[in-house]
């Protein structure tokens, strides 16, 4: 990557990052909350990207890790009336310590194997939302207490029941989620995780510990699905457990195959275009998975490199 | 005789119950060529994969410049200075050429080096006279020239063993002679270790000869006194069998 490239990719960021955040003040109500939605979730798709697209492992669990940052937040609120940033940090290291250990157990496979071992964790998280019903509040999870809808921080008060600070608190956490990814692609570390992408064992042979590079992708995006979950959870004042569901494990996919997996911005436009769907067409019909689930085979049989990949490819060489 | 950089004690490779490597003691000389030979199957690709970690030893020991590095992982026999050309070719297609050798370049960086990028990347392009090249997706280039990138990142690697796993397979004849070139000039800087199964490569190259059989070492000596073995010849001919 040169300095000109990444410049270039840099001006992309910021111009896209001003349009959002002018974005509220424009549009009407119903789409700054819906708007706040897709920053959140966005969060979560550019978390799963680092994986997936960065270093080319696809996880099939990630829900897991959104689960994880959603309920470690939400339960330290709800049960132990902890603030609402100490409890975002909760939700971030809860997911971290799970990354580390899912990380460590399923990096020992490889491919088909490492689908099903990450889809098998989850499933075993989303059991135990269920089993533990009482901590939980189970399939009809927890509605977060009053307190937890407001907080003070360097000495102003955030008001959660407002949709212009939820649209501003999702705005900063994708901010710095974006940011992250522009760094690591940038770095030596991008450079490391996509050699490993394109050719592991050739990469192993040039001498880098391909399995520590692994871990570390597994761990920046574990902790930044739980971001997403965690403010997920914190925003909207509810927990449950459709979130440790496979559902949002495949919507995950599903947006980072769309948006362009491995690209900067992919997750947000993939996410974007895929809410705006789903809520269209669950005014219409009850069956909208079932066109998520058409949408998927599409993409993967004729649309492997997504939206960006694809513009990447055709037009665009240097964009990140 | 030179030091010795490498050695092996009764090393063993085991897949369920075939015997692929099965007790080779070997010993290799310092800034030395050596030539593995064998007939299909004799073990030389399991023998070097176990050399350079890419293939766990089921029993028996590897010392590497008096160091035990049986059990080390690949990356850190790389980051001690073995480099591994693959028998098949391994490169980053999608990559350009010189992005190829970069990630080579870096990975030297890992053994603590410093390392001058641009110029290492053009010292090993320059090697294999692919500078002109350097532009062009890997995976675009003709196959001779892939193996060449191949070897390029081997050298980019400045290693003190250099294992090269069949890399005049699919060369043409003036491809092969520039290789033989390349190679000895590689060998003022790095011991070599070469399969090969082009009998003219190995006695223009090779200063000993190393004769694998079953996984055994069959014979060992210099080209002449390979060329002479009875034994050689039966294993190769299957006479006497």
């Amino acid at each position: 990557m040169t300095p000109a490239i990444a410049r270039r990719n840099f001006i992309l960021l910021v111009v896209v990052l001003v349009a959002l955040f002018l974005l509220q003040f424009v549009v009407p109500d119903y789409y700054v909350l819906t708007i706040t939605r897709i920053m959140t979730l966005a969060v979560f798709a550019i978390g799963y990207n680092m994986l997936l697209g960065y270093i080319g492992l696809m996880s099939l669990g990630h829900a897991m890790f959104f689960a994880a940052g959603l309920y470690g937040a939400g339960l330290l609120t709800y049960h132990f009336g902890i603030a609402v940033p100490l409890a975002f940090l909760g939700g971030l290291i809860t997911a971290l310590l799970l990354a580390l250990v899912i990380g460590f157990l399923s990096l020992r496979t490889q491919r088909v194997s490492f689908m099903i071992v990450t889809l098998m964790f989850s499933q075993v998280g989303f059991l135990m939302t269920l089993y533990f019903a009482d901590a939980t509040g189970g399939q009809d999870g927890l509605k977060l207490p009053h307190a937890a809808r407001s907080f003070q921080l360097v000495g102003l008060t955030f008001d959660l029941t407002n949709e212009i600070v939820r649209f501003n608190l999702a705005f900063g956490l994708l901010l710095v989620a974006l940011a992250i990814s522009f760094f690591i692609l940038v770095s030596r570390r991008g450079r490391i995780f996509a050699a490993i992408r394109e050719n592991e064992g050739r990469t192993e042979m040039l001498g880098f510990n391909v399995f520590a590079a692994k871990l570390e992708a597994f761990l920046y995006s574990g902790a930044i699905a739980g971001a997403g979950g965690a403010a997920y959870g914190l925003l909207d004042g509810y927990v449950g457990s459709t979130f440790a569901s496979i559902q949002y494990s495949i919507e995950v996919l599903l947006f980072t195959l769309l948006g362009g997996a491995g690209t900067l911005l992919g997750p947000l436009i993939g996410v974007a275009l895929m809410t705006t769907m789903i809520d269209r067409l669950s005014e219409v019909t009850t069956a909208y998975l079932l066109v998520v689930g058409v949408v998927l085979i599409v993409i993967v049989l004729w649309f492997p490199k997504g939206i960006l990949g694809t513009i990447r490819e055709r037009w665009l060489p240097w964009l990140m | 005789m030179a030091d010795v950089i490498l050695r092996t004690e009764g090393l063993k490779r085991y897949f369920g119950g075939l015997h692929a490597v099965d007790g080779v003691d070997f010993s290799l000389g310092q800034g030395e060529i050596r030539a593995i030979i064998g007939p299909n199957g004799a073990g030389k690709t399991t023998f070097v994969s176990l050399l350079a970690g890419r293939t766990p030893v089921t029993d028996g020991r590897i010392i590497f410049r008096g160091e035990d590095i049986t059990r080390l992982p690949a990356f850190r026999r790389v980051r001690r200075g073995i480099a591994y050309t693959f028998q098949i070719t391994n490169i980053y297609p999608k990559l350009t050429v010189a992005e190829n050798i970069r990630m080579a370049v870096l990975g030297h960086t890992q053994r603590g080096d410093k390392v001058d990028f641009e110029r290492e990347t053009l010292a090993a392009l320059d090697a294999v006279e692919l500078a002109h090249r350097a532009d062009i997706r890997a995976g675009e280039l003709a196959y001779g020239h892939q193996r060449l990138v191949e070897v390029a990142m081997g050298l980019a690697l400045s290693p003190t063993l250099l294992i090269l796993d069949e890399p005049t397979q699919g060369l043409s004849d003036s491809e092969i002679a520039n290789f033989c070139k390349l190679v000895k000039r590689i060998s003022a800087t790095a011991t070599i270790l070469l399969i090969e199964h082009n009998m003219d490569v190995v006695m223009q190259l090779a200063h000993s000869i190393t004769v694998l059989n079953r996984g055994r070492t069959l014979a060992e000596g210099t080209p002449a006194e390979i060329g002479a073995n009875a034994e050689v010849q039966a294993a190769y001919l299957g006479t006497g069998q």
